[in-house]
């Protein structure tokens, strides 16, 4: 299944017709995922200019209009001390984001240690590894986040190195097979006949070759990252108390004002599915457009 | 037949090993910073924690290699996880007490999402491309994207607001009052099991869409058989197979899921517990929990496996 993915590689090689090509192709052909796309990276936008763009500073408090209801001077409410939420919300984008994209991308660079190493070396090594991943794998996911955040504490750092890490550990697995499968090719086989050194076939033939599942690995998992990141901080075991990211503005402002300001339960969750589907979405069309093999659910 | 069968038990050896030193280390690696918040913490004059008696309870005072073998001697022989560090009552004990919550969760959950997601699944396959199919798709597509938690407190709140409808809060023992019991889970396992469906729903459309398409369902056609017969006997048979796997897949996730139910609706299940001893640092309880509840995982997914040739003979022949 995997081991056509040197084919989807060939042909043009010039990289910057490549990317217009396949952006052309990605409107053509998944105008929602393309749609979705645009989206995230509007919210990404909006994210880096928050400072800027949100109506208030997201800590300025307005003790006089607590708890309010959208307005045309607070569109999305207030929050217990008159916060104004629209403007947390466009600081809690910032933080979801740049910690989902951060601890993806650490997911990916682990997930090629792991499984290129695995892969690549084979053998006992192999085994001995793969059996860790089995255990780590098998373990409820979320009982484990909690559990590595209660030891190393709260924090984005923290949070992003424990996802980026179990993210990267659970992903190697694909990795692994990429590269196993890339081994099993007449290329590979002769680029080591021919006496090419370990790290020079990986640089040259094993890297450029996975880099499709790598894109892929990356763009369908980051929904869930997020999720998680919102998930841990829910729960309080994410970032520390205070800081306006949607899951703390779920657990702590939403159920406690729950009965007086319903909207402030509403917003972040809200926002949250549109950001996770988003994702979801551009991350299937990137998969069905840079590998059909893999295709899931849909057809 | 046989062969696979000992080769998938004896996987689940290592694969157990793996994980209990997974489970030992997380305990063994606290930060000392950690240890002495945990000192802080007990004000409990009764349990008078210091740092000395709290490594020793630990176990932190012996090399790392006799610790787990201590630890999994316990386990094995004494059947012990332990104490709690600040109040004196057995891990295992209270596991064992708090264990039926979340499993009748978990298991509700498993049904109601499965009598949503299967037939779905399938009217959206059998009726593929039209209104019917996308609609079900774009349910599921926005379910997979829902958080649990929020969908949770949605139902929590707006029902109040707009009806005054809070859903019951204290659990009664399905012996006494079934009907009580069961209004307790249902909303609960309702969400879980909705966010599990979505996956479901999709895997099963998947599979029925590819299945729909084989020889033997053209021939069943050009017999004459019936529709439905066609659908239910000849197709919906083989589509299950690898749904069942998924359901396997999913259990972790409903384990993770039940840990924020729990803790939304205040069921006194395992992952209740989980958090409140993750917010006290007691970490025996909280590695105890994480022991039994990853095996669990192992085991139904080992089970899966097992029952597999006899759901597919094409598995069994191999």
């Amino acid at each position: 299944m995997i081991s056509g993915v040197a084919e989807t590689q060939t042909g043009n090689l010039r990289p910057r017709g490549r990317l217009r090509g396949f952006l052309t192709r990605l409107g053509k052909e998944k105008p929602l995922g393309a749609f979705c796309g645009c989206l995230i990276l509007l919210l990404i936008l909006v994210s880096i200019l928050a400072p800027y763009i949100s109506p208030y500073p997201y800590e300025e408090m307005h003790l006089e209009d607590r708890l309010q209801g959208s307005s045309t001077k607070y569109l999305l409410g207030t929050d217990h001390i008159g916060r104004d939420f629209l403007s947390r919300l466009m600081y809690g984008a910032r933080i979801s984001l740049f910690a989902g994209l951060s601890a993806t991308a650490l997911g990916v660079v682990v997930s090629v240690l792991v499984g290129g190493i695995s892969g690549f070396v084979g053998g006992k090594l192999d085994l001995v590894l793969q059996r860790i991943v089995d255990g780590w794998m098998a373990f409820p996911g979320l009982l484990l986040l909690l559990t590595i955040m209660s030891i190393v504490g709260l924090g984005l750092l923290q949070i992003i190195v424990v996802l980026g890490v179990s993210g990267g550990i659970g992903g190697s697995r694909v990795t692994r097979g990429a590269v196993i499968a890339i081994k099993e090719n007449d290329y590979f086989l002769a680029a080591r006949a021919l006496g090419s050194r370990a790290d020079a076939t990986i640089r040259r033939h094993v890297l450029p070759n996975i880099m499709p599942i790598l894109i892929i690995g990356f763009s369908i998992s980051i929904g869930g990252v997020i999720l998680s990141v919102s998930a841990l901080s829910f729960l309080g075991f994410g970032l520390p108390p205070g800081s306006p990211d949607w899951g703390s503005m779920l657990s702590r402002e939403g159920r406690k004002y729950m009965e007086q300001a319903p909207h402030l339960a509403l917003w972040p969750g809200v926002a949250l599915t549109i950001v996770i589907y988003c994702l979801n979405m551009f991350g299937d069309a990137m998969r069905d457009l840079l590998d059909p093999r893999l295709r899931g659910g849909e057809r | 037949m046989r062969t696979y069968i000992l080769r998938r038990l004896l996987l689940v050896i290592p694969t157990l090993f793996a994980l209990s030193i997974l489970v030992f280390m997380s305990v063994r690696f606290i930060p000392g910073d950690v240890i002495d918040a945990m000192v802080a913490r007990s004000q409990d004059p009764d349990v008078l924690v210091d740092r000395e008696h709290l490594e020793r309870k630990l176990g932190l005072d012996k090399p790392l290699y006799v610790q787990y073998a201590l630890w999994i001697r316990g386990i094995l022989l004494e059947g012990t996880l332990g104490q709690s560090l600040f109040e004196k009552w057995d891990v295992e004990d209270r596991i064992i007490g708090r264990l039926p919550v979340t499993a009748q969760l978990g298991g509700m959950a498993i049904i109601i999402g499965l009598m949503i997601s299967l037939p779905v699944g399938i009217y959206s396959a059998v009726r593929q491309d039209t209104v019917a199919d996308y609609i079900a798709r774009t349910i599921a597509i926005i379910g997979l994207a829902t958080p649990n938690f929020w969908l949770a407190l949605m139902v929590i709140i707006f029902p109040a607001i707009w009806w005054g409808w809070t859903p019951p809060l204290e659990v009664v023992s399905f012996t006494e009052d079934p009907l009580g019991n069961i209004a307790v889970f249902i909303i609960p396992s309702a969400i879980l099991g909705t966010a599990m469906s979505a996956s479901t729903m999709r895997l099963t459309r998947t599979m029925m869409l590819e299945v729909l398409r084989q020889d033997y369902i053209r021939t069943a056609w050009s017999k004459g058989l019936r529709g439905r017969i066609v659908i239910l006997r000849h197709g919906v048979k083989n589509a299950l197979i690898p749904v069942v796997t998924l359901i396997g897949l999913e259990i972790p996730i409903l384990v993770g899921g039940s840990v924020i139910i729990e803790n939304i609706f205040a069921l006194p299940g395992l992952g209740r517990l989980m958090l409140l001893a993750l917010e006290d640092r007691d970490y025996p309880v909280v590695s105890g929990i994480n022991l039994v509840l990853a095996t669990v995982v192992i085991m139904a997914n080992l089970l899966i496996d097992l029952i597999y040739p006899y759901l597919d003979p094409r598995v069994r022949y191999r």
